[in-house]
């Protein structure tokens, strides 16, 4: 597919009119792009243009990104905060054609867009922009008595040229918050947005062509192909978003380098319901949270329902009842809830539903649309714990209800899986809370609500195991992208000989009283006692 | 390599090939440290602090017995053994044990208005179980500290230390097997050669398969920048504190030891005189009888420091030492200036008691030739100019920086201790280790007293617009739309 930067690199000014020709030919295709033929088609129409990112383009492009940042000019604050500012400005200014591309991409309705994505990009944004200076500050830290008299900080600085890898669920947000976390940071970045949010990459390939600066931030568009030619560059460090499968091939292609990553997966989310809870306002919360959100399709979005088998017909019920009233008898055709990624995502989907395993349990819902990519809000329940819905990251809108005899077994359960991304409790039970707290192991945990966690930016958002390693969000961005630097200022004041050899019996006693920190120690054993 | 929820690798030449680590024991040993991980126990801080005394006790008990294998394995006179090994961890110990409640503790974080009303913290948690990798030149520091961190923060261990330290390496297994709770901690031997960087490659490309999160704490050159000060004492405390910083620390096997000097044409005949002075008063006129130097660890690393000294131009560089003895595995502190920079002694990490001295025109041109190479361990640089240290501190990047001394910013707990690029990534000591082995869970806890009616679909523009006042709070401005006397946030 197009590599936009490469113009750039080429043709500085940009703008030319191969370039819009280029772009033309992207926005005019569909979701459903058949790549091949684009690059065929763009190969025929004009021979001067690079029909393909390769090893060459992908060399060029970290040479010009290293270059702008060895001259230093990320690193200032005022550089940092004009690209803040621009980004926030392309926001305001681009906020329909954002909504457009997401309803191209995915028919995502106009409030999740804006909620989900938009509000929370800006809010990102601007929190950056209002805290840099604060960041970018030295840490004093607190010297040991050994090394008196010294004074010591921590110093954040960028890590140079990194790499951004995005998904394509929430294709706004997950390619524009680590790039502000990149740049807040000061760091040269190269975007890789999803191509199966095709809409999206090519939105923002050229709205960050024309807002940043284009010497330091650079899109890559495209697919396996092209990500693989930028996985064999050397980066500072490696940023991705999407499942543990390619997870680790990015993994083992930093481990080249010596890269590190930051790696944000998924996992099944599991939402243990108890039966003391307010039950109107918990089954709102979880119906928005699982069918409101991208239709299943969201990283911390509920995956399955642990409940006792007495509660499960009642929270069924409140969950039908709260199905209808959001999105009508007919969701297929509900205009408030996003349709199925792309066509592959809707053939694993089916595959779920179609599993053996769980025939006769689909309680509501099942209904599947190809040529629309829609599948109707469905529950099932007791779906086998060998089924392919219970032993994969569904990712869908399809909601299976494991059911306990009792609801602290609902914690063991969890417990037996590998960790997910995020756990939720729904309880008034205050043991019940606390046990769940410091026995379930996932990336964050929320009590009687869902997905909240997303919106904090002062709470680390990352994954455990299999759900991924390292956080961002709020300051957690800007660390994921620093190096913090320590400096040890030392006077030549104290300068004790009992460092130096030859080694003498009393010098090694001051020397156990130095490292003891011990002030009398010190003393005694400058006396020449202990 | 089996799976482990976290790994820290100390490299320099650690070796470790997939056959010798499945020895017959290994499943059954990681089978048993992740059922004692998942009964819980590791997780008490009852459980922890008892660990955390044991390996006080150790030190404490079988000092003398540490020397001796420090002194089998490196020859290491038993005050830098000390100083450097027992020392340095005794410290840390003491500081875990008094932090250790206040580390554990979950911590409550500010929530925006808009998340109201509910409150959040930050839980840590132990990751599960972890490898420690150790490395050979600080064999016993290198395994104990990680241990530290990864027992403080609730883990189950298995520590694998050097074999190129065989004395070292069965001490450590066993006292860890009889002061420590062996259903957690265990220690595995062994190993063969493999060599030094392609190890971190190695290990994380292994670690890569079950997406196990590593630390790779590295080496690297690390240059010393030296300027002249204008008295004479501190150009005097200078010199020793190289002389200290290259050879004092296991005869230069240190990945934070001065690996070369970089200093100003005009400056160099004093600077020489003063190191061949302190390198005298130290180590004395016979430094292979002075028992004040260590041993180079073994023949394989003599024989490639003899071949970096025997590149014909550095042979010629040399002006202090260059005596070596293969027998007792002997290398005289040695002193080269001006090797050529293209030479294996000046693109190689040196890990030996050779010290090349660089002359630059000017002081300032030291930082362009820092830039220009991997980013080191550590940076040091001995100079009362305030404005080349605000551009050492803005304008180069390494794992840490310090001025006018070396080694010591391994000692403070509050600094974080690890490399970048090359040098590796991840870093510990003090709180930074528990953190290291830790994951802080973000828990957010809500009631169900508000529940915001317009977070739900079906979607509609008065919806729209609340939310983006609530977003922005504009309180105003929420309660006038939701009364219909305003309709646009």
């Amino acid at each position: 597919m197009l590599v936009h930067d490469n113009f750039h690199t080429r043709y500085p000014t940009n703008h030319s009119s191969s370039h819009r020709h280029h772009r033309s030919i992207c926005l005019q295709t569909h979701a459903s792009i058949n790549r091949s033929i684009l690059t065929t088609t763009m190969a025929s129409e004009d021979s001067t243009a690079p029909a393909v990112f390769d090893t060459d383009a992908a060399n060029c492009l970290t040479k010009e990104l290293r270059s702008t940042f060895l001259a230093g000019k990320t690193k200032s604050y005022e550089w940092r905060s004009s690209q803040l500012k621009s980004l926030l400005k392309m926001l305001d200014d681009c906020e329909k054609q954002i909504c457009d591309a997401l309803f191209s991409d995915l028919a995502k309705p106009e409030m999740e867009a804006y909620i989900h994505e938009i509000a929370m990009i800006k809010s990102s944004c601007k929190v950056a922009l209002k805290k840099l200076k604060d960041w970018m500050k030295p840490e004093k830290a607190k010297t040991n008595l050994g090394t008196f008299p010294s004074s010591a900080e921590i110093v954040p600085e960028p890590l140079g040229v990194v790499l951004v890898i995005s998904a394509w669920n929430y294709p706004l947000l997950l390619s524009v918050d680590p790039v502000i976390g990149a740049i807040a940071a000061g760091n040269a970045v190269v975007l890789k947005p999803s191509e199966l949010a095709p809409a999206m990459s090519s939105l923002l390939a050229k709205l960050l062509g024309k807002y940043l600066d284009n010497s330091a931030i650079k899109v890559v568009e495209g697919a396996v192909n092209e990500t693989s030619v930028l996985l064999e560059q050397k980066w500072d460090k490696i940023f991705y978003t999407g499942n543990g499968r390619v997870a680790r091939i990015v993994m083992a292609a930093a481990a080249k380098n010596l890269t590190p990553v930051v790696l944000e997966l998924g996992g099944k989310s599991p939402v243990l319901v108890d039966s003391n809870i307010d039950l109107a306002v918990t089954s709102r919360r979880i119906v928005g949270g699982k069918w409101g959100t991208n239709n299943g399709q969201a990283c911390v979005g509920p995956d399955y329902i642990i409940t006792t088998k007495q509660y499960a017909p009642v929270l069924i019920d409140s969950l039908k009842h709260n199905l209808v009233k959001f999105f009508g008898e007919d969701p297929m055709n509900s205009p408030d809830i996003s349709r199925i990624g792309h066509d592959r995502h809707f053939a694993r989907l089916k595959k779920l539903l179609d599993d053996d395993k769980i025939s006769g349990k689909i309680i509501h819902g099942g209904q599947t649309d190809k040529s629309s990519l829609k599948i109707a809000p469905t529950i099932v329940l007791d779906a086998p714990e060998d089924s392919l819905m219970m032993s994969e990251e569904i990712f869908g809108p399809l909601l299976p209800i494991v059911t306990v005899e009792k609801i602290e077994d609902g914690i063991e359960f969890i417990n037996s899986r590998p960790k997910p991304l995020a756990a939720y409790l729904f309880t008034n039970n205050k043991q019940l809370k606390e046990a769940f707290v410091s026995s379930v192991s996932a990336g964050g945990v929320v009590i009687n609500d869902v997905t909240l966690h997303l919106m904090v930016d002062t709470l680390p958002f990352g994954g455990v195991g299999e759900s991924g390693m390292g956080a961002y969000h709020g300051k957690f961005s800007f660390d994921a992208f620093s190096h913090k630097k320590a400096v040890l200022y030392r006077s030549f004041y104290g300068d004790a000989p009992a460092r130096y050899p030859p080694y003498t019996p009393g010098k090694l006693r001051l020397l156990k009283a130095l490292l003891d920190g011990s002030l009398f120690g010190i003393i005694r054993a400058l006396f020449g006692f202990s | 390599m089996n799976i482990y929820t976290k790994t820290i690798l100390h490299i320099y030449e650690s070796k470790i090939t997939k056959k010798n680590m499945m020895n017959d024991h290994l499943e059954v040993d990681l089978k048993e440290l992740r059922e004692t991980f998942n009964s819980g126990k590791t997780k008490e801080s009852s459980w922890r602090i008892k660990q955390l005394r044991g390996l006080l006790r150790i030190l404490e008990d079988r000092e003398d017995d540490i020397s001796m294998a420090l002194k089998q394995d490196l020859g290491k006179h038993h005050v830098e053994a000390y100083r450097d090994e027992i020392g340095t961890v005794v410290k840390s110990l003491n500081n875990a044990l008094d932090n250790l409640k206040h580390w554990m503790a979950a911590k409550k974080t500010r929530l925006p208005i808009a998340a109201f009303p509910s409150s959040a913290s930050l839980v840590p948690e132990p990751l599960g179980v972890v490898l420690i990798i150790s490395s050979w030149n600080f064999p016993i520091g290198l395994s104990l500290e990680p241990l530290i961190g990864a027992l403080a923060a609730g883990n189950a261990v298995i520590l694998k230390p050097s074999e190129l330290a065989p004395t070292c390496s069965s001490f450590l297994a066993e006292t860890i097997r009889d002061y420590l709770d062996n259903s957690a901690i265990k220690v595995i031997e062994g190993g063969s050669d493999l060599g030094s960087t392609r190890v971190g490659r190695v290990v994380m490309s292994a670690a890569a398969q079950h997406l196990t999160p590593v630390t790779l704490e590295l080496g690297g050159k690390c240059p010393a920048v030296v300027d002249s000060f204008s008295s004479s004492r501190e150009n005097n405390i200078t010199a020793k504190r190289i002389v200290w910083g290259k050879y004092g620390l296991c005869a230069g096997q240190a990945c934070i030891g001065i690996d070369y000097v970089l200093t100003e044409k005009k400056y160099l005949p004093n600077l020489v005189e003063s190191l061949k002075r302190y390198i005298k008063q130290c180590y004395g006129d016979d430094p292979n009888g002075s028992h004040s130097i260590s041993k180079i660890v073994n023949k394989k690393h003599f024989s490639r420091l003899k071949s970096l000294l025997d590149e014909p131009m550095v042979k010629s560089s040399v002006v202090y030492g260059g005596v070596l003895d293969e027998e007792s595995l002997f290398i005289e502190p040695t002193i080269l200036v001006d090797p050529p920079l293209d030479s294996a002694i000046m693109t190689e990490e040196i890990f030996g008691p050779l010290l090349p001295i660089i002359t630059l025109e000017n002081i300032e041109d030291s930082i362009n030739f820092i830039k220009a190479r991997p980013n080191p361990l550590a940076l040091y640089a001995f100079t009362e100019n305030e404005n080349l240290q605000k551009r050492l501190v803005s304008e180069t990047s390494s794992g840490s920086l310090m001025f006018n001394d070396a080694i010591l910013q391994y000692v403070v707990d509050a600094l974080p201790f690890g490399g970048v690029g090359g040098s590796g990534f991840g870093r510990y000591h003090g709180k930074f280790s528990f953190d290291n082995f830790s994951h802080e869970k973000a828990v957010i806890m809500r009631g169900f007293l508000v529940d915001f009616w317009f977070r739900y679909p079906p979607w509609t523009t008065q919806k729209l617009q609340l939310l983006k006042a609530g977003l922005r709070y504009d309180y105003l401005g929420l309660v006038l739309i939701a009364l219909g006397l305003k309709s646009k946030a």
